[in-house]
């Protein structure tokens, strides 16, 4: 870890805007469940969002590829804007990958035509060709072998690094990870984990709602503390971890760090 | 990098903008959020437009009171024109106790009525074993409401108080422990038989001395022989009892201590009490049979297994009216000569047969949904095969598929109206065709099948919502 | 100091027959025989029995002597002259008419109304549950007879249709083509003015028909391989949809043309409408009642495929960009299907079933003719029941396995 730790301090940081959310705020019929967003994030840049359940983080990064809407406020993602207008979303849907808690891999597919189904039917790239990225990406992911297989036949942790590999194949600028650990059991956490690291390593901008702090401290330049939909806190790792200046900020992470 | 950020004051939550919520947007997101829904909104306010436009008035101009089919249309030409049309809902008041009860003695009417309230008492046990509360609140509106129809009916007052004291006795036995409603629940069916057909208490005692006749058998002898030996002895032991003895027990019985009551004949039963009679009381003797035949199907022994299938898949593959055919035209072959069953017993036994299939294929996807961690459990604890079954293994099972057995039960009750076609009077085809028999209501068809049909409609709606309700508490619970 | 001892010889004892576990379940399978054999023969000695008593044998020869009653709704020829094995094929015939028929109007029909059950539209999607929980809750047999009754009480007179002082009461609908009276829906009948000879008894026609007709489907999957192909290589998807259509319909209808294909309409001449085929009321009651009955089971069959399928597959599609409409076809559709054919196969099963029902409606399907008017004109009973429920199970049968064979294809594969 304190090799990545000196890794991650001389990441470089652009200073383009990824993505750019001002005065954002979302309602679920009459529930208020994000009040007044405002977020800068810079390519290259790894952001971790943290908060108790029902603080809506999930949320948050859902309205950033358009699987929410918001009612008020501005996103803006590489960009474009994402407002009603269909053109817009698939253009943000093709830069942003998304990984999901539940993988979410198409079960009727094999691995190979999980990683190859939407760079041939939205990017309309040859099959040939898809599938050489695909092995590339299934290469880093450290499962190569597992391309003809079918997703029930593989274990948790296996099928997460698949869901990141079928994310990477559309060549994505952001990737969003709405908790990808919390469905795996503790021994596969690590491969995960890892995989992400490493993406991390190579400068994908990323947002991580995620519970495991070790990979925070790891890899993040910023983490967010977020409570009743709103940013509380955020900070850099370290002072976030040892100087947590909110009461609860420190609740929570007596909370989880307790243990 | 962006610089840290510390929120002093947490925001309240505010109220969503206007253009996103209440009704305006409502009707934005659900009626017209494009074209194609602009559209079929358009279309269905007009179909439901021209429906009611041509339903209303006929219902509207119900006549309620008159005394046959002629005079009420008199009526309706008096009061809103030679042209209008409009329901003639006289019939129902005037037969409502024929679709109801069929041709049953309305002296006895009190009889259906106690049966049918019990038949809630004896479920009790069944769907709320662990809910006292839920008992009280299905059973005290159902007496209250019971004794109510039992005035209603011109009861006999000794009649009455019996029914009022044992109603209320189930009612303080079941709010205080559900489980001991049992006896109830296993002496029903032949408290039933005796009071809606009448005759010699004896004649039931005997049908349920067999039963007790089978249990002994098999206590003496199962620990000797093994579960399914002792049963097989069981059955034979009871067979001979039936067969045999109870014809002479009843008759020297009768004379010794008679005690009978008024009997009813089967070509008088029809209607709705039909329908339920047939219905419940097959699915009530088909559960246990669907059970050993979901189990048979379940079993690697391959006798066992082959006679389930092959039960199960001729049932299945058959329609239910060549069983009702079977019923009425073969059985009699299959049975010695001497032996003459009732018509509706003969149904009831076919019927039964049909359910257990149905029952059969519904239970299987319950033992199905058990984790095999629960059968593996029952064998390290040494329990053998019955006791695993009996105390962990069908407990479980059952009730995960009572949704299931509530919607056969369901499909059975609206199959019951087939019934008319061999001769018995089922509240639709049966009692529609006497009363149009009648002179005075010759050619009215609408308001019979409508009322008939908002009864089926009524009940199995019921069931149904019921049976979604328990699929749902049962999710939650099984988590 | 150890003693070798030789292992316990296995000795046999009565006792084991219960109780050890190799044996055990033998014994129990030979008690079940022998009591099952008991009771069989039981049975057999009964109907032995009985028939003896009645004066009556086991015989289906009756099959083939004269049926002497008319079929009005008749597929195949048929005259009362033929044997009553003639009438039962007839009655078969029927029953499948009405089976066809009403599996793929209740498919179509159910298809439409499930996914409109799950529109965003409110009033579409609760006028739909009110369609299904009407159908569900009401027995089948109330639903063919009201319609029954709708199209022969409320339907007008063939006399109603000529204009008296210019005006008609009633009026033919689809430009002059039908006419639905309360004796019967006369609808144009298909005709061939220059059909291809018969050789023997084969319908060479309709079977020219079909022919072709599976020849155009083959050449039309083999157009969508090759738009397939051409997408793997080049990552671009032709414009397919004007080749299938053209291959799919112009064979066919330049055959027909040929073969002089024209519609006989029905003319009203005298007291009724002549020309045209003739359905009775009874075959369109049975029909109609049936489609719609089984359309709301379908429905919900589609509505339960459909939301069995987890959120977060289309989630998961809209997030790598797939649009709504590939979605469907590609992720929810598959898995949806998987969930979906098995119960509604069961539904074609119970749809076969329920055309018994005719007999609400007296319609001459196979129960009609072998279990009614054969077996009371005959006393036949054992024979044609046994024979009626050996047909039925031998279709049932039939579909059950087609059911197994889909399911064992389809199956997603797991650990």
């Amino acid at each position: 870890m304190a090799n990545a730790a000196a890794q991650n301090a001389a990441m470089e940081v652009s200073d383009e805007v990824a993505v750019q959310i001002t005065g954002m705020n979302k309602w679920f019929g009459t529930f208020h469940v994000l009040r007044d967003i405002d977020i800068t994030v810079q390519k290259g840049e790894r952001i971790v969002i943290c908060g108790p359940s029902g603080s809506g983080k999930s949320t948050l990064i859902r309205c950033i590829n358009r699987l929410e809407e918001h009612q008020q406020g501005k996103i803006v993602v590489d960009g474009t804007e994402l407002t009603n207008d269909l053109k817009n979303i698939d253009k943000v849907r093709s830069e942003v990958g998304m990984v999901f808690q539940h993988f979410n891999l198409f079960p009727h597919l094999t691995i190979m035509e999980n990683l190859t189904l939407a760079p041939i039917w939205v990017r309309k790239v040859p099959r040939r060709e898809a599938e050489e990225t695909a092995m590339y990406f299934l290469h880093k992911v450290k499962i190569p072998e597992q391309a003809h297989k079918y997703p029930g036949q593989l274990s948790g942790g296996q099928q997460q690094r698949v869901a990141i590999a079928r994310s990477l194949c559309m060549k994505p600028r952001i990737m969003l990870f709405d908790e990808p650990t919390s469905a795996l059991d503790p021994e596969m956490i690590k491969e995960v984990l890892d995989t992400m690291i490493e993406l991390a390593q190579d400068g994908m901008t990323m947002l991580c709602v995620t519970h495991e702090m070790g990979f925070a401290q790891a890899v993040a330049n910023r983490v967010i503390f977020m409570d009743q939909g709103q940013i509380v806190e955020q900070n850099e790792p370290k002072e976030f971890f040892n100087n947590p200046k909110s009461d609860r900020t420190k609740l929570f992470l007596s909370q989880i760090l307790g243990h | 990098m962006a610089d840290p950020f510390i929120r002093t004051q947490m925001l309240p939550p505010m109220a969503p903008p206007v253009r996103t919520s209440g009704s305006i947007a409502w009707i934005r997101a659900n009626l017209i959020s494009s074209w194609l829904n602009a559209i079929l909104t358009v279309l269905a306010i007009f179909a439901v437009y021209q429906f009611v436009m041509l339903a209303l008035p006929w219902l509207l101009h119900g006549v309620w009171y008159a005394g046959s089919l002629g005079e009420c249309r008199d009526i309706i030409a008096q009061n809103f024109g030679p042209d209008a049309g409009g329901a003639c809902w006289a019939v129902i008041r005037a037969r409502w106790h024929q679709f109801i009860f069929g041709f049953y003695p309305p002296e006895l009417w009190y009889r259906p009525i106690i049966c049918f309230a019990l038949m809630f008492v004896a479920l009790m046990p069944v769907l709320y074993s662990d809910d006292p509360r839920n008992v009280g609140r299905v059973l005290i509106p159902l007496v209250l409401l019971t004794l109510l129809v039992l005035v209603a009916a011109g009861t006999p007052a000794p009649v009455f108080v019996i029914a009022g004291l044992g109603l209320t006795g189930c009612l303080w036995v079941g709010m205080r422990r559900p489980l001991g409603l049992l006896p109830v629940t296993l002496l029903y069916p032949f408290f039933t038989v005796w009071m809606l057909w009448g005759g010699s208490v004896w004649g039931v005692a005997t049908a349920l001395f067999g039963f007790v006749v089978l249990w002994a058998v098999y206590r003496l002898t199962s620990q000797r022989i093994g579960v399914v030996l002792a049963t097989s002895a069981g059955v034979i032991a009871a067979a001979v009892w039936w067969l045999v003895i109870a014809g002479y027990a009843v008759d020297s019985l009768q004379a010794v201590l008679p005690f009978a009551i008024t009997s009813v004949d089967s070509d008088k039963f029809g209607g709705f009490m039909l329908a339920f009679v047939i219905g419940v009381s097959s699915i009530s003797i088909s559960l246990p049979i669907g059970i050993l035949l979901a189990l048979g199907r379940q079993s690697n022994m391959p006798l066992i297994h082959g006679i389930s299938v092959g039960f199960i898949e001729f049932v299945r593959g058959v329609p239910l009216i060549t069983m009702l055919f079977t019923a009425s035209l073969l059985l009699q072959y299959f049975l010695p000569p001497q032996v003459q069953f009732d018509l509706i017993l003969r149904v009831v036994i076919l019927v039964t047969l049909f359910s257990a299939a149905y029952n059969a294929e519904v239970i299987r996807g319950g033992l199905a949904a058990l984790p095999k961690g629960q059968y593996e459990a029952a064998d390290a604890l040494g329990l053998d095969y019955w006791q695993a079954q009996r105390l962990i293994i069908m407990p479980q099972a059952l009730k995960v598929s009572i949704p299931g057995i509530v919607n056969t039960f369901i499909g059975l009750f609206k199959d019951t109206t087939l019934v008319s076609f061999v001769g018995l009077m089922d509240p639709l085809r049966g009692v529609t065709a006497i009363v149009r028999a009648d002179i005075k209501w010759k050619g009215i068809y609408w308001e019979p099948y409508l009322f008939v049909g908002a009864i089926f409609f009524l009940a199995c709606y019921g069931m149904s919502r019921y049976a979604l309700y328990l699929e749902r508490k049962l999710k939650t619970d099984h988590r | 100091m150890a003693i070798a001892t030789d292992a316990p010889k296995p000795v046999f004892r009565l006792s084991q027959l219960i109780y050890d576990t190799r044996y055990r379940s033998y014994t129990i399978q030979v008690v079940v025989l022998i009591l099952g054999l008991l009771f069989v023969s039981w049975l057999a000695n009964n109907v032995i029995e009985n028939l003896a008593r009645k004066g009556k044998d086991i015989d289906f020869g009756f099959l083939w002597s004269r049926a002497g009653y008319d079929l009005a709704q008749h597929l195949i020829p048929y005259t009362n002259d033929d044997t009553h094995f003639r009438a039962m094929l007839v009655g078969l015939t029927n029953t499948l008419v009405v089976a066809i028929f009403g599996c793929i109007i209740s498919t179509v029909l159910g298809v439409m109304i499930g996914v409109l059950r799950l529109s965003s539209n409110w009033i579409v999607s609760r006028l739909m549950s009110v369609y299904v929980e009407m159908f569900r809750n009401v027995p089948l047999v109330l639903w063919i007879i009201l319609v029954y009754v709708v199209f022969s009480e409320v339907a007008p007179q063939p006399k109603d249709f000529k204009p008296v002082d210019g005006v008609a009461k009633a009026s033919m609908m689809f430009w002059d083509s039908f006419a639905i009276t309360n004796r019967g829906t006369n609808i144009p009948a298909p005709m061939l003015s220059r059909p291809l000879p018969d050789i023997g008894w084969m319908p060479t026609s309709f079977l020219a028909v079909l022919i072709l007709l599976g020849a155009s489907f083959w050449v039309n999957n083999s157009i969508r391989r090759r738009a397939a192909a051409v997408q793997e290589a080049t990552g671009i998807r032709p414009t397919t949809w004007w080749k299938s259509l053209a291959v799919l319909v112009l064979p066919t209808l330049v055959l027909l043309v040929a073969m002089g294909f024209n519609l006989e309409y029905p003319v009203l001449k005298g007291f009724d409408f002549q020309g045209g085929i003739r359905l009775s009321h009874a075959f369109t009651a049975l029909t109609l009642a049936l489609s719609l009955y089984y359309a709301a089971v379908t429905a919900e069959i589609v509505r339960g495929g459909i939301q069995a399928i987890s959120r977060g597959q289309s989630e998961a599609a809209f997030a790598l960009g797939l649009r709504p409409g590939r979605t469907m076809s590609l992720v929810i559709l598959p898995q949806a299907l998987r969930v979906i054919i098995p119960p509604q196969i069961s539904n074609y099963l119970s749809l076969t079933k329920d055309t018994s029902l005719g007999i609400a409606v007296s319609y001459l399907d196979l129960r009609g003719t072998l279990g009614g008017i054969t077996l009371n004109q005959t006393g036949r009973e054992l024979e044609c029941m046994v024979l009626m429920m050996a047909i039925y199970l031998t279709i049932s049968l039939l579909i059950s396995s087609a059911l197994n064979f889909y399911n064992s294809t389809v199956k997603l594969k797991e650990r």
